[in-house]
């Protein structure tokens, strides 16, 4: 028997899909900020992307000045409220807590961070002034973290914005590319719309740009352009039978279910190929949403998997089995996927190759390939001058963002492969600040 | 197994443990229980005339998330005609009469004061205390402190007693005075049998930021209360030893009172001679139960140490207090950092930086967060043991030999002390300070 009911209903739903990192109440709030050390050079700050001063924001806390600590977060991380629940903290700031070393649990910072600047929305505080307009344009396209942090920081600055976005909704990944157990759709948002309201962005929806007249029209109406376009769809394996339509990427599978909740139907047997942490969200999801047997395939071995070790262990624990060491080699059945065929993997001199003779069959009513993410290279060839990397990721100058394109400045998955909503946070912050000094460098 | 029975100037009482007058002693029911959960004693809220009580009493302060670390009230002595509380005093010594208690009294007039004792010996009681602490309310009526801060009124008032009383006489102090010593002595000559402090300090607690009124708030307006809790603990050992350690004072009973809570903190107070302990705001707190660590803990500690009642013990660091001009100042520690068991957490560091004497540095090479001391700069001050979060991490080693004992008063006989501004016998005078460049490089 599978861990989890199928849900039925959105209540359901959230009973498999309970947050990981729940909203503090105002009690525990104020006993966790009180152990707080106020650390010297704090070592949380330095193991946070994006730098927060967090024994300040935490100290605000305790001294109950909730709007104080939300304009700490926020005057280092435009998402600071997604990142509080959705950051990877154990390994990032939680992780850096010195409390680590004698044994004693660290600080919740994610929450306390998820509680302050909640409290600053749903209280609709005045945190930030726009800047007086300096009568520059920025477009912005792609409304992810990058995209967002970007233009928050630009209209600090004076800045006219308008944020460019192929989507119905804003948002990006934090929406449409993070687990359910993380953060709800209702509290993304309220972030954005919280910050939509509060900086006048503009966002413009369903609109994407794919052709090169479009961004020579940009280019003409603005004085810079930043690309926070992410990365693709689920790459092609190029495996016998991958075309059948119960053969899904694990982006399209985890966007799908945070548009649909328990309208998603998982079949019994699923199979997830990859090793990565979209691998373990989709394998985690697909137990959530009440498949009975959930196969998580890694062609390497268990220790050389891309996902961090605690999501590895959340899948683990939602009832997921794990093969490593196993390559898929076909997908197998008449019209629909029933089973794929792996064989066994081995190293030869530093190269992975598959062993003859090892084949073993594992049974599947849906495969979701979370085996990394094409290119959005359409937008990129089109871009004149901008460089890519061997992996086909935006070259930035690393202070400023910008590409070897002047006028384009870029951050996000697009330039870092795929990475957290804090890099890119940090990344579209950053790159705001780049543009600022490019364009008063021709005054 | 210690035995734990103290005779306080004749009071007898199965422990030390005494709660103090305040509302966990306001009724016979209150004190029944407390007997039950195994107080020694209690001193009945203060009987005299009744009065009449505002709505919200109490204020305190939280430290981080400790709550009342500091505690205030501006609830004034008895409002329940004495009668009842005679009645009730009647019932409680039937049920415990080997149990103390002692009647707090406060009343205006000898008539008063002669009556008043009178009522409440007839009723039972093992002593009286005189209340001549509060300093809210009663003292605008010419009451409590205001009687406490006038050692001669305070005298005549105490001979007015002495004249009628057959029970033993504490007389409890008011701290709200420069030179506790004062009080203290009027009450010796008096004839009090007994001393006990302290009452609480006029404080204010806290003010409201939204109505500017200080806590606690009555109708948009408040008073000064009297302050009490564990913050307050330091400044009543102090005041303990002050009268224990006088002369003409040191025989008289003390009951110590001020911010008990453990019993790690009545045995300093009995290490300082107090003879009982009375105790309010812990009760308050956390109800009378409270008691059941004070008598474990105390039990624990005499059997560690061999003494079988508290008179082994009473007094006993009372020879180790001394002026300041008697130290050793040839005595030296230097601190030192257990790297197996720093976090990292560089408050030592910054706290000696910025808050001392400059003698810990960080290499922070390769991301070392672990500091070091500099010996030839530290002055041993103890504030980076002080601020460590973690258990025994750091500690101050002892690094002279034990064999030389110089002190300031000897110093000053000899004529090696600095006399004038720029003496070359200045303490610090080689001792190593930045340069004020130095702080420079900290700018972002």
């Amino acid at each position: 028997m599978a861990e989890f009911i199928r849900p039925k209903t959105e209540e359901e739903f959230e009973i498999n899909f309970q947050q990981k990192k729940p909203l503090m109440n105002p009690t525990e709030a104020y006993f966790e900020s009180s152990r707080c050390l106020f650390c010297y050079d704090a070592p949380c700050i330095q193991a946070c992307p994006t730098g927060i001063d967090i024994p300040l924001f935490i100290k605000q806390i305790t001294t109950k000045n909730l709007t104080g600590s939300a304009k700490t977060i926020y005057d280092s991380n435009w998402l600071g409220n997604a990142c509080g629940a959705i950051c990877p903290t154990g390994i990032l700031c939680e992780g850096a807590c010195v409390y680590n070393h004698q044994d004693v649990p660290p600080i919740q910072i994610g929450r306390l961070q998820n509680f302050a600047t909640s409290y600053a929305i749903h209280e609709n505080k005045n945190l930030f002034k726009i800047g007086p307009s300096n009568g520059r344009k920025v477009a912005i396209i792609g409304s992810g973290p990058a995209g967002i942090a970007c233009a928050c920081e630009l209209r600090i600055m004076g800045y006219e914005v308008d944020i460019y976005e192929a989507k119905e909704k804003p948002s990006g990944l934090t929406l449409y590319g993070i687990a359910a157990y993380k953060i709800t759709n209702e509290e993304v948002e309220r972030e954005m719309d919280y910050l939509k309201n509060k900086l006048g962005l503009n966002f413009i929806c369903n609109h994407p740009i794919l052709e090169k007249f479009q961004l020579d029209e940009l280019e003409t109406s603005y004085d810079a352009i930043f690309l926070g376009i992410g990365i693709g769809p689920t790459a092609i394996l190029n495996l016998p039978g991958e075309d059948k339509n119960n053969v899904i990427g694990a982006v399209e599978f985890i966007e799908e279910l945070r548009k649909k909740h328990h309208e998603i139907k998982v079949p019994n047997h699923v199979v997830v190929i990859g090793g990565g942490n979209t691998a373990m969200d989709a394998a985690s999801q697909s137990a959530r949403l009440g498949a009975e047997n959930i196969t998580l395939a890694y062609r390497r071995s268990k220790s050389e998997m891309g996902a961090y070790g605690f999501e590895y262990k959340l899948a683990i624990s939602s009832g997921v089995t794990s093969i490593f060491e196993a390559q898929p080699i076909s997908i197998d059945g008449k019209d629909q996927a029933e089973s794929v065929t792996f064989k066994r993997t081995k190293y030869n001199n530093g190269k992975l190759e598959t062993i003859e003779g090892s084949e073993f069959v594992v049974m599947a009513d849906l495969v979701i390939k979370a085996t990394g993410q094409a290119k959005n290279s359409s937008i990129l060839n089109l871009v004149e001058g901008m460089h890519t990397d061997n992996k086909n990721r935006i070259i930035v100058n690393e202070v400023s963002f910008q590409t070897t394109n002047p006028m384009y400045f870029a951050g996000g998955d697009a330039v870092n492969g795929g990475a957290e909503v804090v890099n890119a946070a940090y990344h579209g912050k950053m790159a705001a600040k780049g543009i600022e000094v490019w364009l008063n460098s021709f005054k | 197994m210690p035995d734990l029975n103290i005779n306080f100037a004749g009071i007898k009482a199965p422990n030390p443990f005494w709660l103090a007058s305040a509302p966990p002693t306001n009724s016979g029911y209150q004190i029944m229980k407390a007997f039950d959960a195994g107080w020694g004693g209690a001193v009945w809220k203060t009987l005299g005339v009744p009065v009449i009580n505002v709505s919200s009493r109490y204020g305190s302060i939280n430290y981080r998330d400790t709550r009342m670390a500091g505690f205030n009230n501006i609830e004034l002595i008895t409002d329940r005609p004495l009668a009842d509380n005679l009645k009730e005093i009647e019932e409680v010594k039937k049920y415990f009469p080997d149990h103390a208690v002692i009647a707090s009294l406060m009343v205006e007039t000898k008539a008063e004061w002669h009556q008043i004792i009178k009522d409440v010996e007839n009723a039972g009681v093992d002593g009286i205390e005189l209340n001549f602490g509060c300093p809210h309310g009663m003292c605008e009526r010419g009451m409590g402190s205001a009687v406490g801060q006038e050692p001669a009124v305070l005298q005549t008032i105490v001979e007015w007693v002495m004249e009628v009383a057959k029970v033993p006489v504490i007389t409890k102090l008011t701290p709200n005075i420069s030179h506790i010593v004062d009080p203290g002595l009027a009450a010796t000559r008096g004839g009090s049998n007994a001393i006990s402090l302290v009452n609480t300090f006029k404080s204010i607690v806290g003010i409201d930021l939204d109505s500017f009124a200080p806590y606690p708030i009555v109708d948009g307006k408040g008073t000064n209360g009297g302050y009490c809790g564990p913050a307050i603990k330091p400044i009543a050992l102090d005041m303990v030893k002050e009268l224990a350690q006088h002369p003409e004072i040191q025989h008289v009973p003390i009951s110590g009172i001020g911010g008990i809570e453990t019993w790690r903190d009545a045995v300093e107070f009995i290490l300082l001679g107090a003879g009982s302990v009375q105790v309010c705001t812990a009760a308050m707190h956390y109800g009378f139960g409270i008691v059941r660590e004070m008598k474990a803990g105390l039990e624990q500690f005499m059997t560690d140490k061999g003494f079988e009642t508290i008179y082994d013990f009473k007094g006993k660091a009372l020879p180790n207090v001394t002026e300041w001009k008697n130290l050793n100042l040839m005595h030296k520690v230097v601190a030192k950092i257990d790297p197996a068991k720093c976090v990292g957490c560089d408050l030592c560091y910054i706290a000696c930086d910025d808050g001392a004497h400059q003698a810990i540095r960080i290499s922070k090479l390769n991301g070392n967060r672990i500091p070091e001391i500099i010996d030839e700069n530290c002055v041993g001050c103890n504030l980076c043991a002080l601020v460590c979060p973690v258990e025994e991490c750091i500690t101050m080693e002892k690094r002279d030999d034990g064999t030389k004992f110089k002190s300031w008063e000897e110093l000053t006989i000899e004529n090696n002390v600095p006399t004038s501004f720029d003496d070359e016998l200045a303490g610090g005078k080689h001792h190593f300070v930045p340069t004020v460049q130095d702080a420079l490089k900290f700018r972002k």
